[in-house]
């Protein structure tokens, strides 16, 4: 009983460690944020790995979600002859839910979890403590420009996801289906707003980012330096980064609309 | 991997994302249609808005002529006073003509209808359009139903 008490408290005590040590890392990733912006080279190098990479793969899923989502608005607005509605529809559930989340779904699964291998890596394999021996600080020289990386290519993965997705929609709605084009548009853009949905999606976006790269970071600068610690943090890298991603998404979503 | 492909890459991916973002902002959400030009306000008192909302359109005709900017509540009459932003071309709108909110469609989005009036004066910034009509509202149309049966 004792036994099973202690180890509750342990378990407990060990996450509480965690997220401590989670917040004082990023906080002092953010400080260093003037040595990121003083070397952009190194930052424009990780914009590519995490940002440019992952275009692909945010393209196709885009256009496919985004003609599902068209094929599936059809058939349930053509039962109440609503089908005017198919692209306010689309845009809405891309610019506020879908576009942010499956953005950074998906990041987190292709970005990050290479974030967490690549820097929990070079803990196992002793480069970061030797960069400590040269008097190079990692957390500025590999963590700071990482995250800032994740942070801003998320907003614009995003921003591509949702065009790229209602572009899908258009395609099968107006290109295959054959409804009409000018509604679909202007209902959209009657629906639509600049400042409660878009700005809300950007926002959104800026704050996935953020988890999922912190998270990664996280992950991998405190993985336990042999294959399997590795291979153990990208793991939970991915999977903690995705319930952030969902659990924070709910929060700011009943924050952000009426 | 090359130095120069890898920014020319993330510059192209920067661009890309911006450019999503402007598409966003002037296609999917219609500020273009918002900014362009300037305008004039319009206001109008109804009983009963219904679900009108901000930024619906205003259209004469079927053809839309502006944008509801503010819908709120007159302390005194307790009636909405409803604010219209009438695009700047449209400035010959008779001044006695009426308003009324239809909606777009069984299920769709309200709007505010104007009706031309056969007076030769204009609607200008400011003026109050008196003649209005509320929207319908589907539960009182189904009392008004049901009692007229009863009887």
């Amino acid at each position: 009983m004792t036994e099973l008490l202690r180890r509750v408290g342990a378990r407990t005590l060990e996450g509480l460690r965690g997220v401590g040590e989670a917040v004082l890392l990023v906080a002092r990733i953010l400080r260093a944020a003037p040595v990121v912006a003083l070397r952009p080279r190194l930052l424009i190098e990780q914009l590519y790995a995490v940002g440019v990479q992952s275009m692909v793969i945010i393209l196709v899923s885009a256009l496919f979600i985004g003609m599902v989502l068209g094929l599936q608005g059809y058939y349930t607005l053509s039962d109440f002859g609503a089908i005017e509605a198919v692209g306010t529809m689309v845009a809405l559930s891309l610019v506020r839910e879908l576009g942010p989340v499956v953005t950074a779904l998906l990041f987190a699964g292709r970005a990050g979890s290479s974030l967490t291998a690549e820097v929990g890596l070079m803990k196992a394999t002793e480069q970061l403590s030797s960069m400590e021996m040269m008097a190079v600080d990692p957390e500025r020289r590999i963590l700071a420009p990482r995250f800032f990386a994740a942070l801003l290519a998320v907003p614009l993965l995003t921003a591509v996801f949702s065009v790229i997705g209602i572009l899908g929609g258009y395609l099968v709605t107006v290109g295959m289906i054959g409804i009409d084009g000018g509604p679909f548009w202007s209902n959209m853009q009657n629906a639509v707003t600049i400042r409660g949905d878009i700005l809300n999606g950007v926002i959104k976006s800026v704050a996935f980012g953020f988890l999922a790269g912190w998270i990664a970071l996280h992950k991998g600068y405190m993985a336990e330096p042999t294959s399997s610690g590795v291979s153990r943090a990208t793991t939970l890298g991915v999977v903690h980064a995705s319930l952030a991603v969902l659990g924070l998404d709910f929060l700011l979503t009943a924050l952000m609309f009426e | 991997m090359n130095q120069r492909l890898v920014e020319i890459g993330v510059g192209l991916f920067v661009v890309a994302g911006l450019a999503a973002l402007l598409v966003l902002a002037l296609q999917v959400s219609g500020l273009a249609e918002l900014r362009q030009g300037a305008g004039y306000h319009v206001t109008a008192k109804f009983e009963n808005v219904g679900s009108l909302r901000e930024q619906a359109p205003v259209s004469m005709a079927g053809v839309r002529i502006g944008r509801v900017e503010a819908i709120e509540l007159d302390p005194t009459s307790h009636r909405a006073t409803v604010r219209m932003r009438i695009k700047a071309r449209y400035d010959s709108i008779p001044a006695d003509s009426t308003a009324a909110i239809y909606t777009a469609g069984l299920l769709g989005e309200q709007y505010v209808g104007i009706q031309p009036g056969w007076e030769n004066e204009h609607l200008g910034d400011g003026d109050r359009v008196t003649d209005t009509q509320s929207a319908m509202v589907l539960e009182r149309l189904l009392g008004q139903f049901l009692t007229n049966i009863q009887e």
